[in-house]
């Protein structure tokens, strides 16, 4: 299934120009380049948080420009998981029902409410937070609460996670295992990754790095020196 | 949690997260509804009350055969006009011919309760030296029961009215120094005259009815009156005692006779509580309108403070549907426990104030009545005003686009 985004140029101050950009299913991209360049702006238009003003995304196979909204945030919540810069959990509900959400949205795709619970269960033991199931988010740290987030991303089986700056908030140590989880989830289960980032160490782990440059993409290389 | 579903979760939550505005708003219109259960109940306890001091002992609609009309015997014509002194007959008693017929039809009209006949004239009453004029109510009793409550009206004695039987207003039988059981003998107008045993003394709430009434069987009243076979006004009560004048005016167009109601009797009463009615319903509209706005405005400060969330839902996949859906609850939510706690602080405050408030007899001003059904019926409807008046905060929240939301 590959990801085709074509030619986009979402908002009125035309921010991007004409983007042409292909992601194959399990591919681990970063995508960087200086600030006002438009990393954001692509990422949510990929997203399906913002629509293109011209062009084609093809997403999973289907044309999703034509997509009404409902179909769009079906598709938002099927195909791709975001995970924030800042974590966005819910604070009115513990990490276990933050991570579970995505799926008691539409229950009965995938098995029902205890199948979801189990598997967000996993997840959170994944990450490491076994212990936290019932803490709010108010009671973790940084670091735990991405975590958090990065569970909640995966729980429904995404083909593709969005990721945006998701370390930026983070010191080097708690971003670094945060990295380290995606990369882990990036093996295990062929989930693509698209990161956006400003840190050239975090880009340099990744297979993949696109450099946008004034809302144009000023190259697309592949990364042979990909670390662990 | 996840038993009951996501979106009435997210609103539950959402709700308590924001404790103090909840609490605020459910307080609202917990005191709204307790107002109106409170005014509610206020008002039918003292119209009913009102009600029956006014018709007291009389019946909602009387029946009577129409008045004798005087005319002319001589028209004058507008060339030549008559001049001419008419003088009324000294009035006779006019009564009903075929009165059964004339009763099932009335029985039959939409809105009658129950109808009794009724043969009354003037009279004098007679214990001993002691004489005083009276009026001489013959009737069935079983029937007149249905119509005008007399059980309640009982001092003493027991309510029958066999042949030889009568009762009497409490007034009388001071007047005539009768107790129970003692015999009174009725003369008539007419000049017959009847001995009767008296059965009960009645309070028929005004002195004046006190002083006049005797009651008899119909048969001892005819002959007493000369007017054996016949009667001089059918009595007449109805379901609704605030549409007696529509009662009677649907009798008055099926039957020639003369119709009078309470309420063209009382109309001034009649008027007031209307007034009345028309001002409470008014208030409680008013209150209706007060307690919606807050529910809304409470809600709409709750959709731009949850703003990040409600993003961050629609990111990862809520539909705009899911996002009013938790809205709309949380307005039900809200009005219905409102109503409920409302229906508990309203009964509270009645039976508070019926304790305090009394009438002139002493007895409560008004009763409490619990019913459950009509506790029910407000929560139902609070629910439904929630409901309203969480549309719009609701499709703000929907409309929320969230990428902005989430940048904040």
């Amino acid at each position: 299934m590959r990801k085709t985004y074509n030619a986009g140029l979402p908002n009125a101050e035309e921010v991007l120009h004409g983007i042409d950009l292909q992601i194959q299913p399990g591919e681990f991209t970063a995508l960087i380049g200086p600030s006002g360049s438009g990393k954001s702006t692509l990422l949510n238009a990929i997203g399906l948080l913002e629509s293109a003003s011209g062009g084609s995304y093809h997403l999973a196979g289907r044309d999703v420009t034509v997509f009404d909204d409902d179909e769009r945030t079906r598709a938002r919540h099927d195909v791709l998981g975001f995970i924030f810069q800042f974590h966005h959990l819910l604070p009115a509900f513990t990490a276990l029902e933050n991570v579970m959400m995505p799926g008691l949205m539409r229950p009965q795709g995938k098995g029902g409410p205890a199948v979801i619970r189990s598997r967000a269960a996993a997840l959170l033991d994944a990450v490491g937070l076994r212990d936290a199931y019932d803490k709010k988010p108010q009671e973790l740290s940084g670091g735990m609460q991405q975590r958090v987030a990065v569970a909640r991303a995966l729980v429904v089986g995404p083909q593709l996670v969005l990721a945006d700056e998701p370390t930026g908030n983070l010191d080097t140590h708690a971003g670094d295992s945060i990295f380290a989880l995606l990369r882990q989830f990036n093996r295990d289960s062929g989930t693509a990754l698209l990161i956006v980032t400003h840190d050239p160490r975090l880009a340099a782990r990744c297979d993949r790095i696109v450099e946008l440059v004034d809302g144009q993409i000023a190259s697309d290389r592949a990364n042979t020196v990909a670390g662990a | 949690m996840t038993a009951l579903g996501f979106e009435l979760t997210v609103a539950l939550r959402f709700l308590r997260e924001g404790r103090m505005q909840t609490a605020l708003i459910i307080g609202g219109a917990a005191v709204g509804v307790a107002v109106i259960f409170f005014i509610t109940a206020v008002l039918t306890g003292v119209q009913g009350d009102l009600i029956r001091r006014v018709t007291g002992a009389q019946p909602h609609v009387v029946v009577k055969p129409p008045e004798e009309t005087v005319a002319p015997l001589l028209a004058g014509t507008p060339d030549a006009p008559r001049v001419a002194a008419v003088q009324a007959r000294p009035q006779r008693l006019t009564t009903i011919d075929g009165w059964p017929a004339l009763a099932r039809a009335t029985e039959m009209t939409d809105g009658v309760l129950a109808v009794a006949p009724v043969a009354s004239g003037s009279a004098l009453g007679i214990k001993g030296d002691a004489s005083r004029s009276v009026v001489v109510l013959g009737t069935e009793l079983d029937r007149y029961l249905r119509v005008v409550r007399l059980d309640d009206k009982v001092k003493a004695g027991v309510l029958q009215l066999e042949p030889g039987d009568a009762l009497i207003g409490i007034e009388l039988a001071k007047d005539l120094g009768a107790v129970l059981g003692d015999r009174i003998r009725v003369q008539s107008a007419q000049g017959s005259s009847e001995v009767f045993r008296i059965r009960a003394l009645l309070d028929l709430g005004s002195r004046e009815l006190n002083r006049r009434y005797v009651y008899t069987d119909l048969r001892a009243a005819q002959s007493l009156l000369g007017i054996p076979g016949r009667i001089t006004n059918l009595d007449v009560s109805v379901r609704d005692i605030m549409r007696a004048d529509e009662v009677a005016g649907q009798l008055r167009a099926q039957s020639g006779q003369l119709i009078e109601s309470w309420i063209q009797t009382n109309n001034q009463v009649f008027a007031a509580i209307n007034n009345q009615n028309i001002m409470t319903l008014l208030i409680r509209v008013f209150i209706t309108i007060v307690v919606a706005l807050g529910i809304a405005s409470v809600l709409v400060v709750s959709v731009v403070q949850k703003r990040k969330e409600i993003g961050i839902l629609r990111a990862v996949g809520a539909t705009r549907r899911q996002m009013l859906v938790v809205f709309l609850l949380q307005g039900v939510m809200v009005g219905a426990s409102g109503a409920l706690l409302g229906s508990g602080l309203g009964l509270m405050l009645v039976s508070v104030f019926s304790r305090v408030l009394r009438n002139a007899e002493g007895q409560a001003l008004f009763t409490m009545q619990f019913d459950f059904g009509l506790v029910g019926a407000v929560m139902a409807g609070a629910a439904l005003l929630g409901l309203l008046a969480a549309v719009l905060p609701a499709r703000t929240a929907a409309r929320l686009d969230p990428a902005q939301a989430i940048r904040g």
